[in-house]
């Protein structure tokens, strides 16, 4: 970090110690998994940058941004409509929940068997190890599994400013209203807490900046369908989860513009490696920042990660707002619209989740499909068990991976995405 | 060409140099705590028909290809290539190992065409059985002979239920505490053993021939139980320990 950010961290109630350590197992972690990357785009210097300032200069900003009034709102869903928060001068922040941080602590309110990302985020919070969450005016939680549901309790509790959005698990035409009336709530919620009314205007500017944010990983999803592919499955996964806590509209331009570089690169036929190198699908529970274990271990193992069918990825931006609206309440239907075509494995029947899993296998020209469930997972360890039956109906080889944020599996998960490997390979020149 | 392979497992390390499809040397020892030294000195000794070429695979494969630049495969590939060679009508390997199991499924040409792991936990491995038998006081090679010849090993009231090793064992203890006779809980532990494994196998499919490899394959309850429970013949070679490390030489040759 360029500058010491020592004052500020303790200002906001961090563990300055526990803080230090954090960042420094952070840096080791990212430099051997990322800067040892060979090829790699000129572009992601930005995210480089982005990373080591993870706690520094965003942090800063969002600071000064609430010094000048702004509200600040954490959430952890893509159900969750960003653009409701920036139609009220907000910033919207994904809070951290990616690494094995303070389980300790969070096993103090939840059971040991608790996915990772839950403990993760009650963890940071409990070992005060999240800047972002301390700055936070509201935490958005939502009824998506039951873990979370129940952890957002105790983190009410803890924290005294958590608000739930009830998330309907099926997509007839009783959850579609009460979607949509969840949706004009938390809109009322946020004209309450930041005191500015959201306007068709204001609510068409926040949807411009937010689909121009999707389009750009879009664009970026489209180019890694390139043999060789221009980025490593790594890079993108980070610029995945850096679209959900950097300034929206800065993002999108350096997004872009490492954007131009790729094509620039495919038309070289330059990649991150070798045309005709194997090509791995990942698809399954979302990968929180600095979740990068899975992807790892397949680079690792001489495969490119060509996408990611996840929360963090493709769920992500598969569908833009329709900016057609002329009320905020036409824009609020809009708005319900588009968050329930996310095929998140909470809702039933998903079968649209699968449709999406061979579209994307083969518009990305995987040659194989990684299904990847958080241990204790439910929606997506069930889930797995279909993804299977349609990955082998289309003849491409599936592998599935229970898995959390500890390292004492790698040995193991090693081996398995090797042997898969090796069997894709097999299959490839058979 | 002499080649070999090396299989450096959690537990053992394998090796096996062979000429023209032709086994010369077997040998095993413990991985201990400097593989990498065990290595070179299972391969040293092999001076001066020392092998033209080495291919290393199991958990500890990687330290070859840092420190010996030996090219590596995954167990898995290996020991489905070693038991075609000694087996060649088998379509499946189950493969239970040190510290994890693997039900392995061979095409006609003998590549791997799917397979299922144990996920993270110990239960259901060798290690697993080792803590077992240090519980009931055996020894490792009298464990499987402790039960083997009990009649009702499947149909036996006693169940171990739990999936973890050490809750698992604090079972046993209460087993022994109640005065369940040892050889009654030994064959309740190579039961459940056998149930893990048997729903590795439901994932992947069970075609002939079955071929049961590595350490465990020693243990004649388990042998038996396999079979029983498949209701198929298993066959198992005379060193079933050996199949990977075979198999990484026989890649080595190719």
């Amino acid at each position: 970090m360029a500058k010491d950010y020592t004052q500020m961290w303790s200002s906001i109630g961090l563990n300055l110690k526990g803080h230090d350590g954090l960042l420094t197992v952070l840096t080791e972690a990212y430099k051997g998994i990322y800067l040892s990357q060979k090829n790699r785009p000129k572009g992601m210097d930005y995210f480089d940058f982005v990373i080591s300032e993870v706690h520094g200069l965003r942090i800063e900003e969002i600071f000064e941004a609430k010094k000048s009034g702004k509200k600040v709102i954490g959430t952890f869903c893509v159900y969750v409509p960003e653009e409701l928060v920036l139609a009220v001068d907000g910033v919207c922040i994904g809070l951290c929940a990616g690494a094995d941080v303070g389980a300790d602590e969070a096993e103090k309110y939840v059971p040991r068997n608790t996915c990772a990302l839950i403990k993760a985020f009650l963890g940071f919070k409990l070992a005060g190890l999240c800047p972002y969450v301390e700055l936070t005016d509201l935490i958005v939680g939502e009824t998506t599994c039951d873990g979370k549901k129940k952890a957002y309790e105790i983190f009410g509790e803890i924290t005294n400013k958590v608000y739930v959005m009830e998330l309907p698990h099926k997509k007839g035409v009783d959850g579609r209203s009460m979607w949509r009336n969840e949706i004009k709530r938390f809109a009322d919620k946020l004209e309450e807490l930041t005191g500015n009314k959201i306007t068709p205007e204001k609510l068409l500017e926040s949807s411009r900046i937010v689909n121009a944010k999707r389009k750009a990983l879009q664009r970026l999803s489209a180019l890694r369908a390139a043999d060789p592919s221009p980025i490593s499955g790594l890079d993108a996964l980070l610029i995945n989860q850096v679209s959900f806590y950097d300034d929206p509209i800065r993002f999108t331009v350096k997004t872009n513009e490492l954007c131009d570089e790729l094509e620039a690169r495919i038309k070289a036929g330059a990649g991150v490696a070798a045309k005709g190198s194997p090509r791995v699908l990942i698809s399954g529970s979302p990968m929180a920042i600095p979740n990068w274990k899975l992807h790892a271990i397949v680079e690792g193992s001489g495969a490119t990660v060509v996408g990611e069918e996840s929360c963090v990825g493709e769920r992500n931006f598969r569908t833009l707002l329709d900016e057609n609206f002329s009320s905020v309440e036409q824009g609020i239907d809009k708005l319900s619209e588009r968050s329930l075509t996310v095929d998140c494995a909470c809702f039933t029947p998903n079968t649209e989740r699968l449709d999406n899993i061979v579209e994307m296998t083969k518009r990305l020209k995987a040659q194989g499909v990684i299904h990847y469930a958080l241990q204790f997972c439910t929606p997506y360890m069930m889930e797995a068990f279909k993804a299977k039956k349609t990955v082998d109906a289309i003849g491409v080889p599936f592998l599935r991976i229970e898995t959390d944020y500890s390292m004492e599996d790698m040995g193991q998960l090693t081996t398995r995405v090797g042997a898969f490997l090796e069997m894709m390979q097999t299959r490839a020149n058979a | 060409m002499r080649v070999a392979g090396i299989d450096i497992g959690s537990r053992y390390i394998k090796f096996v140099l062979a000429e023209e499809g032709q086994i010369i040397v077997a040998e095993k020892r413990e991985t201990g705590h400097d593989p990498l030294n065990t290595c070179r000195d299972l391969i040293d000794r092999t001076a001066p028909a020392s092998p033209e070429r080495i291919v290393a695979t199991g958990y500890g494969r990687y330290l070859m290809e840092v420190h010996g630049d030996i090219p590596t495969i995954t167990e898995i590939k290996a020991v489905a290539r070693g038991a075609k060679a000694v087996f060649s009508s088998c379509r499946t390997v189950v493969d239970i190992g040190g510290q994890d199991t693997k039900v392995i499924s061979l095409d006609d040409k003998g590549m791997v065409s799917g397979f299922e792991m144990n996920d993270r936990c110990a239960a259901g491995t060798g290690r697993f059985l080792e803590i077992m038998a240090r519980t009931l006081g055996y020894s490792i090679e009298e464990f499987g002979v402790s039960c083997e010849s009990r009649e009702d090993k499947m149909t036996n009231a006693i169940k171990i239920n739990s999936m973890c090793t050490v809750f698992a064992e604090s079972e046993v203890v209460g087993l022994i505490a109640k005065g369940i006779p040892r050889d009654e809980v030994a064959a309740a532990i190579h039961d459940s053993i056998i149930g893990r494994v048997m729903s590795l196998i439901r994932r992947v499919g069970a075609n002939d021939d079955i071929i049961f490899a590595g350490g465990c394959a020693r243990n004649a309850c388990l042998a038996s139980l396999l079979s029983e429970r498949l209701q198929k013949p298993v066959h198992i070679s005379e060193t079933p320990e050996m199949l990977a490390a075979l198999g990484a030489a026989l890649y080595a040759a190719s």
